[in-house]
């Protein structure tokens, strides 16, 4: 299996509420999503897409169908699997929920002491290291209070990659930034899926950004209506 | 403070850096603590005064074993027991000696106008091995008639009496009918008792005390031979004497004893006892509205962390973190202040509060403990933070 996608859903159903309020969000999924890939799930609200992304990140139990994650099934595994299989995952959220107590740096050291800190110093030098690349290099001890909403964001993403995750999700994550700081955060999602072979799923309404992925499926109603390639992939 | 915590937890102290993030939080969660912990403090000392004030007339003895009567109380609220026992229990093998002690309050009006009351001791002063060493050198003085030695203590006494009484003066006065003289201080510290404490011979307590006879005295104190058991000759004490109306306890026994009764019996140890109950659940109540509030406050971040992976363990973690550090920021000021007020209460009202360093361990593990179970009833409040909420 080591040539495996390492996200597979199949025949994927979900279900919100109970007895009569019981509605079907998800119809018979299937997908399969490559390795080292940016793919953009796009679609009105409703339409199913973020349930389709905590289902694959681990966030929601999966009721009916399958969900292979790095070729773990992901119905029926229990909590301990779901937490392990966590840390290898980063999530990127519209809001970006950073730790009001935490400097930046600290913040972002979060994000690798969840695989236990046998090395100080090598995390924090690692945790500096993504600071610089997020362009954060002299914000290291600011409180998330002090930054800027795109600073903020900034750091979220660096949380994120830190610790090298097989799959990035995030969710809106330009819905809060200017055009250019935008296009930074995703550029540097790419260049990681093209170096590291991360592979990124992200939701997104956002148009200025959809030129630079690799693959766009287009939710509605709980269903795949389109699923492309933007034509000005480079 | 954050890098020694770093290095204790092996993390980043997240409860830490949490609760001084809040400082208004903080400074109001730890002033809750450092009350809880006053109040503890304050009902302790005060029990403990009370407990001290019980036993420290046996302070003033030096028996095996005391003998009283079954109806009685504690030793300063005692019955009467015929003199006959004693000549009973010294036909007991292994007594050594025995003699009959007197316990009786004499009221006597200060100068100002205002009346106290003196525990007043009578002992056969020709037995000085019965009393510690420090009265024992003055049983001298008290075989003239009417002499007594006065407690140092004794409310309403002006400092310019027992300062000419330590300096070999004495002190004349008039109480129950019958002319005493002071000749000398002794120092018990029985404050809860009565205003002040006298001890004399039975010779002149019989005359202080006109209804009462050399026949019936409260106490028989007895000593055992060299190289006896105490817990032996008091069985064959209890065998010896009739047990309807007699209790026969060695000293150290008859003093837990009082404590029990002063304790449990009598609605001073209660009152207080329930004041250190109501002390805990101020500090329950506190600690776990800070913590809850906190957890409550950050379970948009708490739900981040478990989409990263963090495990029960984790949060579990940084509440306990912010209970000890509430319990250790809580237990400091609350300590001193108490030190202060025990001063205060020593000096306003000569009772003897004092600090010791076995309570001051025991409130801060019994802080801890109260802080680490507020923290566990918050922790249910974690179950709340759904990392699928975050999208």
């Amino acid at each position: 299996m080591a040539e495996s996608f390492p996200i597979e859903a199949s025949g994927l159903n979900h279900f919100f509420g109970e007895g009569e309020a019981r509605k079907q969000a998800i119809f018979d999924l299937n997908l399969n999503i490559e390795r080292g890939s940016l793919t953009i799930l796009m679609g009105p609200s409703g339409s199913g897409k973020t349930t389709v992304l905590t289902l694959m990140g681990c966030l929601r139990e999966v009721q009916d169908g399958s969900v292979r994650l790095l070729g773990q099934e992901l119905n029926g595994a229990n909590e301990a699997q779901l937490v392990s299989l966590r840390r290898r995952l980063g999530f990127i959220f519209q809001a970006h929920n950073l730790h009001e107590s935490l400097t930046a740096a600290q913040n972002v050291l979060m994000g690798l002491q969840v695989h236990g800190n046998a090395n100080p110093a090598k995390q924090r030098a690692a945790a500096d290291h993504v600071l610089d690349l997020v362009g954060l290099a002299d914000r290291r001890t600011y409180l998330p209070g002090n930054l800027s909403g795109g600073q903020k964001q900034r750091v979220a993403v660096a949380r994120a990659l830190v610790s090298n995750p097989d799959i990035v999700f995030a969710d809106e994550p330009t819905a809060a930034l200017d055009k250019e700081s935008g296009h930074t955060v995703v550029q540097m999602l790419k260049t990681l899926g093209q170096t590291r072979q991360t592979t990124t799923v992200m939701v997104t309404h956002d148009n200025r950004i959809l030129e630079m992925a690799d693959r766009i499926i287009t939710l509605e109603d709980g269903r795949v209506v389109s699923d492309r390639v933007p034509k000005t992939t480079p | 403070m954050s890098r020694l915590l770093t290095y204790l937890f092996g993390r980043l102290p997240i409860g830490w850096l949490q609760l001084s993030h809040n400082k208004a939080r903080l400074v109001a969660a730890v002033s809750g603590v450092s009350f809880a912990t006053l109040l503890v403090f304050m009902q302790l000392g005060i029990m403990g005064a009370l407990n001290s004030s019980t036993v420290a007339p046996y302070g003033l003895l030096s028996a095996d074993i005391v003998i009283s009567s079954e109806e009685g109380n504690t030793l300063t609220d005692a019955g009467e027991i015929a003199r006959a026992r004693m000549f009973q229990a010294l036909g007991v093998p292994g007594v050594a000696d025995a003699t009959p002690l007197y316990i009786g309050n004499l009221p006597f009006t200060l100068d100002n106008g205002s009346t106290v009351s003196l525990l007043s001791f009578g002992f056969d002063v020709s037995q000085p091995e019965f009393v510690s060493p420090s009265i024992a050198a003055s049983f001298a003085s008290l075989t003239i008639e009417n002499t007594v030695i006065l407690d140092r203590d004794t409310r309403g006494m002006p400092a310019s009496v027992i300062d000419a009484l330590m300096a070999g003066g004495r002190y004349e006065f008039e109480a129950n009918g019958n002319t005493l003289v002071a000749v000398g201080t002794m120092n018990i510290g029985g404050g809860f008792l009565a205003d002040g404490m006298l001890a004399m011979s039975d010779q002149t307590f019989l005359r202080s005390f006109p209804a009462r006879t050399s026949s019936a005295p409260n106490h028989i104190l007895l000593n055992v031979d060299d190289g006896v058991s105490v817990d032996t000759v008091v069985e064959r004490l209890r065998d010896a004497l009739p047990s309807a109306n007699v209790k026969v306890l060695a000293a150290d026994a008859s003093a837990q004893a009082d404590l029990d009764f002063m304790s449990s019996e009598r609605p001073t140890g209660i009152i207080f006892g329930f004041g250190v109950f109501m002390g805990i659940l101020v500090g329950l109540v506190i600690v776990y509205q800070v913590l809850s509030t906190d957890v409550a406050d950050h379970l948009g971040e708490y739900a981040t962390f478990k989409a990263m992976g963090y495990g029960q363990p984790f949060f579990l973690g940084i509440v306990f973190e912010e209970a000890i550090v509430l319990a250790v920021f809580g237990f400091i000021p609350g300590l001193i202040v108490s030190i202060g007020l025990y001063a205060g209460l020593r000096a306003v009202t000569g009772l003897p509060v004092e600090m010791d360093a076995s309570r001051a361990i025991l409130v801060f593990l019994g802080t801890l403990t109260a802080c680490t179970i507020s923290g566990a009833i918050a922790t249910r409040r974690l179950a709340a933070a759904d990392p699928a909420d975050l999208f």
